[in-house]
This record gives C-alpha cells, structure tokens and sequence, in this order.
C-alpha cells in the first residue's frame, strides 16, 4: 500500500506540473496583458515595452516559467498584474467558498442518489424505479446555466426566499449547491441503480436474506459496499467537471470563488493569477484521484492485497 | 435442541409441502415453474430432490423459505407447514415478514451451489458468522467470535482463529463452502435446504464436504433437504428421494427403492443415463451404448451398442514431450517476478489416430493449459510438440494456421462460445471461410447443413440464433463447427461436465461415433472419472502439473497404481444406494501449483509397472500431500 501511493505521488507530481506548462504556455498565445492594462489609444511601442519590462514578459518563455517553478516551491505564485495583490492571497480567500460548494454538491448528490439509487433497483420495472428513471433524466436534460437562472427567477424574485447572488451567510449556500447537486444526482442515481443491480443478483445477496436478515442491513450493509466502487470511481472523475461547472454556477450566482477568480484572470489576460489558481484547482483534481485510489482498498479487501 | 418423544418422530412431519405451485412473470400467461408438488420431511432425515435443469428443484428448495419472493416468483397455491423449535406449525406460504425473518437462519438454513460466489467478498468470514448469531441468539460480539471459532472446526477447518479474520478471497472453493456450512449451522437449524452444495467442488474436495454434512447431520439431528443432479450423491446421502421432472413430482420413494425399482419411465430413463465408474470393469475399449429419453414423455431409445475400436497405434498423430507452461504472477514494486504458476512440468504423451487420450486431474492440475497449450492460445515455457511428425516450434506461420484447422477446441461452455449475434450457420461456417477451405457460397452453405445432420441436428437450424437452442443443441452446434474444418485431433475441455445427464450420454454417443465415421482423436479433458471410463482408450492422470499415471483405460481404472489415482477413483460418489457408505476418509486440500521464483517443482521419474502403464515413484513429499 505505501508502495502504491508513492507511485501515485510520484504521478501526481507530474501531472501537475504537465497542467502548469500548458496553461502558462496557452495564455501566453491569448493576447498582450500590456495592451489591456495600457488603456487608452495613445500609447506609443515604447509604454507598451516600458510595461512589458515591468511585469518581466520581455523574457523568453522558458526563463518565465522557471521563474514561476521557482516561486512554486516557496508557494509563491507572483502578484496579480492587476493592482499587485499576492496571489496566494487572492486564492486562500477563493479556495474555501469553491471547495465548500463543491463538497456541499457533493455530499447533496450523495445523500439523495444513494437511497433513490437503491430504491430504483430494489423496484425494477415498478412505478417507483419508472418514477426515479424519468426524474434522472430531467435532471440530465437542464444545463446548468439554466437551472441556476430559474432558481434566482423562482426562490429570490417571485418568492423573495433567498438571496439571489454573492455569501452571505449560510441561506446564501442553499441554490448553488442545489444546482450543483441536482445534475450530479441525476447521473449518479442511474449509476447506484445499475451497479446495485449487479450486486442484487449476487448469490450471496440471497445468502444474506437466508440468514433472516432484515431488507435494509441486507441492501446497506450487505449490497452497498459492493456496488460502492463504480460510485467512487465516478465522484473522482466527476469532480474535475464538477470544477468546470463551477466557473459557470459561481459566476450566475456571483460566488467569489476559484471560477470567478479564474474566469476574471482569463479576461484580464492576469497571466499570474490564472497560472496560480489552474495549479491549485489541478492539485486537488489529483488529490482526489488519489483518495479515490486509497478508498478502494478499503471498500474492497481483494483491492488492498493485490 | 428440541427433544421430540421417539413415538412422534416417525408421524409428525418437520416439514409438509402440500400442492405447491410456483409461478413467474405476470400478465395471461405466468409460467409455472413448480406444479402442485407435495412432500414430507422427517426430522433428522434426509430427503433428495432430484431433477435436471429446468425441473424446479432449486425453485421447490427456495420457495420454503419464500425466497422465491426475491427472484420474482409468486407461490400459486399450496401450503408450507413447517414446526419451528418454539410454537405450533405454521404455513409458511402466508407467514408474515417478520416471521419469516425469524424463522430464516435460525429453524431453516440453506447453503447454496457457488461457494466461490456465495460469501459476501467485503466482509471477513468471522464477520459473516457471528451476523446470524447476533441476530438469532442475541449473542454479543465477543460470544459471537467464540461460538463462530467453534463452528469453524466443526466443520474441519485448520487454524479457526487466524480465519475468522481472513476474507473469502483468501479462502479456495472447498474452505468457502465449509464456511458456509458452518454458518448455516450456526443457530443449530431443525432443517438445512443444501441446493447443489459440492456441484462445482472437485471430487476429492465434493467427498470431505459430504462427510462433514454427514457427521454434522447426525450429531445435531438435522433434517436436511439435498437438491442435487447427481445420482451418485443421492445414492450417498439421501434417505428418501423426490424426483422432479418440468416442474413435477413423478417419483417419491425410500432411496434403495427409487435405485432399484424405479416406476416413472422418467427416473428409469434418468437412472440409465447415469454414467457408473466401474460399468466397463473387464473390458478393454470403450463401448457405447443405447441411451434412452424422453420423447413427449414416452421413453425412447437412442443409439447401439457398439465397441470402440478405432484406435490405429502405427504413428502417433500427436507427440508431447517435456512440455512445460509456467506463468508469472506477483510482482515487486520494481517489476521483478517473484511467483510462477507451475502449470504444466515435463508433460509427455503421445496421441494415436482414431484414439481417445483422457487428461484427468482436478483445479490446478494443469489439464486446461495443456490443450490450451496445443491449441496454440497458450505459449509454452519449453519442451516440443509434434504433430503429424513436424515440430511445432520449426513451423512456419502459415503451417502454424493449418495446425489451428486440424486441431479443434470445443469449450465447456456451449452458450459462452458462440457469438449470440451471428446466426448458428455463420459461426459453423466461420473455420470454413478463415481457412478458405471451400470458396463457393452455395458450397459451404452445403457444408453446413451436412454437418448439422452430422451432428443429430436440421439443415433449417442454420438460420437461427444460439438463444433459441437448448444447451445440449448448442453444444452440438459447437462440435458441428469444430469439425467444419475438418480437423484431425479435437480437444474436449470439460465439453460435457455442464450438461445433464441424459444429454451428456447422447453427446458422450456422438463424440464416439463421430471419430469411428472420421477417424478423429480426441484429446478429451475432464474432472469427471465415469465419463472418462467411457469414452477413452487411454488415460493419463495429472496432479499439480505433472502426469501422475498414465496407460490403457482398463490399466488405470482397474490397476491404479499411483496413491493419487486411488484417491480420485475413491472419491467419486457411485449410483448404488447398497454400497458402504463410510469410506475411507480424505483430507486435505488441493496444494496450490504457485511457487517463489527459485524454488523449482521436483520432477517425478516414471516406471513401468506393465507394458503401456506408467506411473511416477512417490516421493514422500508427494505421499504426505495426497
């Protein structure tokens, strides 16, 4: 086992560093950050180089992104070019907002697809597996943009329940993590369905229920476990996009988060900003991987011997 | 422990099923799988059901506990009576859940046919054990650990403490079906439903496991119903026998009854199908012999009588020598291979035209890798193959694809290897067309339904779907097309072990006549001692990789000289209820051919003990294993 999460680590390390290269390579081809901060339409070749010298771009590439290595293993990222703020402050403020709606959705889509999931195998081909089927498929349908909108519409403007943007507060929580969570239990609940179905036809399933086992330690104890593996497998791989609708969702609901601090980067061709907060947003994709990794050795013991 | 007064016994019956009828699907028309069968069960007593597939057997032994409520199925009428330790007797058909619940595990166990499938893999066997336990007996955790290392060797399993913490994976075939055993006994049943307990064990493995069923039986004073296909288990451990034919009862009787005096011609065409070790004994070849079946529920007769002697010893068409296939397994973290499976370990044999070599041996002996090996999916480690005089290691890669058409595989499963997308004509065809054997279109559509009438079945089947034959069909359709391309030697792996009885005797017949027409040799791998008996000319016997014995037939069977070969022949259960049932008894388990790298298997010398007949000088080592 420590053997495989040294491998693992070893990967990880690489993986990052891979992401890091492309996105400082990529924005570099997106536009001049001298003519944006310039303003104005008077401005000669020479302020546009006088700007370019202060924020270190004259420099060939490679001597930029050493130099951004460099700062990496200190865990300085640079200043914005926007104002000169840090960026390890501008992402330790984003970090937590993003990372507790992310869990928030999470834990939301977990809690509901579970027992629905569950419920719908149980009920194969009977009105509530029909039911729970036809609502999956709704919530697949809607993107999330769009759900997101229709929330603010209903809850903020015509019920004036909730507040319809920024965090203020726990309430403030309550539609983003709703939206989040919505379209991931649709797909999550067809995938508790499914795999709880494999294990339902398992023999040692019946075995459970000759022991005179009550219905629900033999579908969460003796079942779940077994169908848990799929579930994980796609929480690890979900959480990358899940990080991708994040940019949208924080943006509808004005969420200073990391998408919003990414997204703004993107416009302002903030070259450091974006290379800083790319690199923690892909830190912990791999993080999570590896969790993943770990969590099927103890789900699983035929895992964790091999 | 009840104590029933000794008068009460014999008139009270633990169990009554009374016109019992199962159903599946819903709408019009449900298909009734179970129909209006009825039974009694004595405690103490053991009673067999017996049947092929499709008989409702498994469905009758689920359906006491109402199981059948799980797989979809709806008792339609009937009744269960059954008397729990505690209470009068109730009918289980309209027993609450919750009675049910506490009747499960606790009055009625059940074990189950898979023991590789039928332990829960995420938790550990003392975990599984003590569940029952705690819920029954209302046992604490520490009690439950206590009572569940108890029942561990009870059941004969060495080192019960260090188990009780292992994981089913950990654990081969016959430890987990001693677990489940042992937890089905946990609350000291009145009634244990075993459905095919030792089915997919091995023979020496099937005869422990049946002893510890015995003893158990009569220590606790079980009753046990024994669902099984096997007559020869039947012969060994039922005291009365049900038998079940489409989802009826046609026959209950005493055992030596049903074995002597059958009275449905259904149980007397079951009972002549049945292959007996030792039916042979004094005969030198192989012989077959008519089978009867069911024809619209008349018994018919299929097939003559008619001595195998196809077998040319001129020129052997096969020659084996030191054949060895290792495969590496467990790895350092730096890639460095630290175990091998010794599959196979200086096999030589030779095969002759016309004959039929069989390979016996149980898991891990190596016999699949073997044809494997020959049928070139497997790459040997060393040693040559010679076939029809030319090495197989010399040859060319387009001789390399003709030896694939003279040497054929027909697998065990017949459903597994055809493709279910391609009609059955297409897949016989297939070798036809990949060997560009015949060009025409209209000629292998020829060819096609010649070898379906070849193989007892209509030149119109080409045109269906494998789903639409029965697994005996299928496996027909699986020899048709292995002799499409028209091979010289066909290898059997396991190729009639899935089927019933009476089909596997018809395909036994067909395999025979169809090397008598062809002059086919058969490499013929089986676990199944009586098949071989028939069927084979010669026999070599294999333990963890290596030929053990190997001669005539007739010098195996009924001269086994090798300590293994005993056991094997000992082991098998025979269809006759008069023999002594307490044999010699077996232990020990089937030792694993994996090795650390390094540590190489002893090879075994062989000695002649008569012309023909070989057998390998034991070791202690080796006689200490077996």
């Amino acid at each position: 086992m420590a053997g495989f999460i040294l491998k693992r680590l070893l990967q990880a390390i690489f993986v990052v560093l891979a992401v890091t290269l492309i996105v400082s390579f990529a924005i570099r081809l997106s536009g001049d950050p001298a003519v944006m901060l310039a303003g104005g339409s008077n401005i000669t070749e020479k302020d546009l180089q006088n700007i370019r010298q202060a924020l270190g771009l004259e420099r060939p590439f490679y001597v930029q992104y050493l130099a951004f290595l460099k700062g990496l293993l200190v865990g300085d990222f640079g200043r914005s070019f926007m104002g000169g703020t840090p960026v390890s402050l501008l992402i330790s403020k984003a970090l937590p907002a993003t990372l507790l709606l992310a869990f928030a959705s999470l834990l939301l889509s977990i809690v509901l697809s579970v027992p629905l999931g569950v419920h719908a195998a149980v009920n194969r081909g009977r009105w509530p597996d029909q039911l729970i089927r036809i609502l999956s498929l709704v919530g697949l349908s809607f993107p999330n943009f769009w759900l997101a909108i229709m929330m603010v519409l209903f809850f903020s403007i015509t019920l004036g329940l909730l507040p319809p943007s920024g965090m203020e507060g726990p309430e403030s929580f309550i539609m983003p993590a709703l939206t989040m969570g919505i379209i991931l239990t649709a797909t999550n609940v067809r995938l508790v369905r499914t795999s709880m179905l494999e294990t339902l036809s398992q023999q040692y399933i019946m075995v459970a229920r000759s022991k005179g086992l009550k219905d629900w330690v033999v579908l969460y104890k003796h079942a779940l476990r077994n169908s848990a593996i799929p579930l994980v497998t796609y929480i690890g791989l979900q959480f990358g996009s899940l990080i991708g609708g994040i940019v949208i969702v924080e943006r509808v609901f004005n969420w200073p988060g990391m998408g919003t601090l990414a997204f703004d980067a993107i416009s302002a061709r903030d070259y450091p900003v974006l290379q800083g907060s790319i690199t923690v947003l892909a830190l912990f994709i791999v993080l999570i991987n590896l969790l993943v990794d770990i969590a099927y050795g103890l789900i699983d013991p035929r895992i964790r011997t091999e | 422990m009840d104590n029933p007064s000794s008068s009460q016994r014999h008139d009270a019956p633990l169990l009554s099923v009374r016109s019992l009828s199962v159903e599946f699907g819903s709408g019009s028309s449900p298909f009734r799988a179970v129909k209006d069968v009825s039974f009694d069960v004595q405690p103490g007593r053991t009673l067999a059901i017996v049947g092929e597939s499709g008989s409702g057997k498994s469905v009758t032994s689920l359906a006491i506990m109402r199981l059948t409520d799980y797989t979809g199925g709806r008792i339609a009428g009937g009744e269960i009576l059954f008397r729990p330790s505690t209470g009068p007797a109730i009918d289980l058909v309209d027993a609450s859940d919750a009675k049910l619940r506490e009747i499960r595990g606790k009055d009625i166990a059940m074990i189950f046919q898979e023991p590789m499938t039928s332990l829960n893999p995420v938790f550990t066997v003392g975990n599984q054990i003590s569940e029952a336990l705690s819920l029954h007996e209302g046992l604490n955790a520490r009690d439950a650990r206590l009572r569940a290392r108890e029942l561990l060797q009870k059941v004969r399993l060495p080192d019960a403490d260090k188990l009780l913490d292992r994981y089913p994976h950990q654990l081969s075939g016959g430890m987990r079906q001693r677990v489940m055993i042992a937890m089905a006994l946990a609350c000291g049943p009145k009634l244990l439903i075993a459905d095919e307990p030792t089915t997919a064990l091995d023979v020496t493995i099937q005869a422990q496991i049946l002893n510890i069923i015995r003893d158990l039986q009569a220590e606790m004073g079980t009753a046990v119903i024994f669902i099984t296909h096997d007559m020869g288990v039947v012969a060994e451990m039922a005291d009365d026998v049900v038998v079940m034919w489409k989802g009826e009862k046609v026959e209950q009787a005493p055992v030596r009854e049903i074995f002597a005096a059958p009275k449905h011609p259904y149980t007397r065409a079951l009972l002549s199908a049945v292959p007996r070790l030792g039916s042979l004994t004094g005969q030198p070849l192989p012989k077959r012999t008519p089978v009867t079946v069911m024809d619209g529920g008349v018994p018919k007769q299929t097939g003559t009588t008619h001595i195998q002697d196809t077998a040319d010893y001129a020129k052997p068409i096969l020659e084996v020598e030191k054949l060895t296939t290792r495969f590496d397994v467990g790895k350092t973290f730096f890639g460095r291979v630290t175990h091998r499976v010794h599959a196979v370990e200086e096999v030589s044999f030779d095969i002759y035209p016309g004959e039929t070599l069989a390979l016996v041996g149980e898991s891990g002996s190596g016999k699949s890798t073997i044809g494997r090996t020959l049928q070139q999916l497997v790459e040997p480690t060393g040693g040559t193959v010679r076939f029809d005089g030319r090495d197989m290691n010399a040859m060319t890669p387009a001789e390399r694809r003709r030896l694939r058409q003279q040497i054929q595989y027909i697998f065990q499963d017949p459903f597994a290897s055809l493709d279910p997308r391609h009609t059955v004509g297409f897949s016989i065809a297939e070798p036809i067309v990949v060997h560009g054997l015949i060009k025409d279109r209209k000629a292998i559509e020829r060819r096609v339904h010649e070898l379906l009438e070849q193989v007892g079945l209509q030149p119109q089947h080409a045109k269906r779907y494998p789903h639409e034959f029965s697994g005996g069909q299928r496996q027909r359709i699986c020899i048709a097309r292995a002799l499409a391309s028209d091979p010289k030697l066909v290898i059997a792996d396991e190729s009639v072990s899935a089927l019933d009885v009476s089909i596997q005797a018809q395909i036994v017949n067909l395999l025979m006549e169809l090397q008598e027409r062809r002059r086919l040799s058969y490499l013929f791998i089986t676990h199944d001692m009586a098949v071989v008996e028939k069927i084979s000319h010669r026999v070599a016997v294999l333990y963890l990789g290596q030929i053990v014995e190997i001669g005539t037939r007739q010098a195996v069977f009924e001269n086994p000289q090798h300590s293994y070969t005993r056991k094997l022949l000992s082991a098998v259960p025979i269809a006759d209820p008069q023999r002594e049932r307490a044999k010699t008894r077996i232990e020990g388990e089937i030792p694993s051919p994996v090795r650390p790298v390094g540590q190489e298997p002893a090879i075994h010398r062989m000695r002649e003990v008569e012309p023909g007949h070989w057998v390998a000088i034991e070791s202690d080592q080796l006689r200490g294993a077996a």
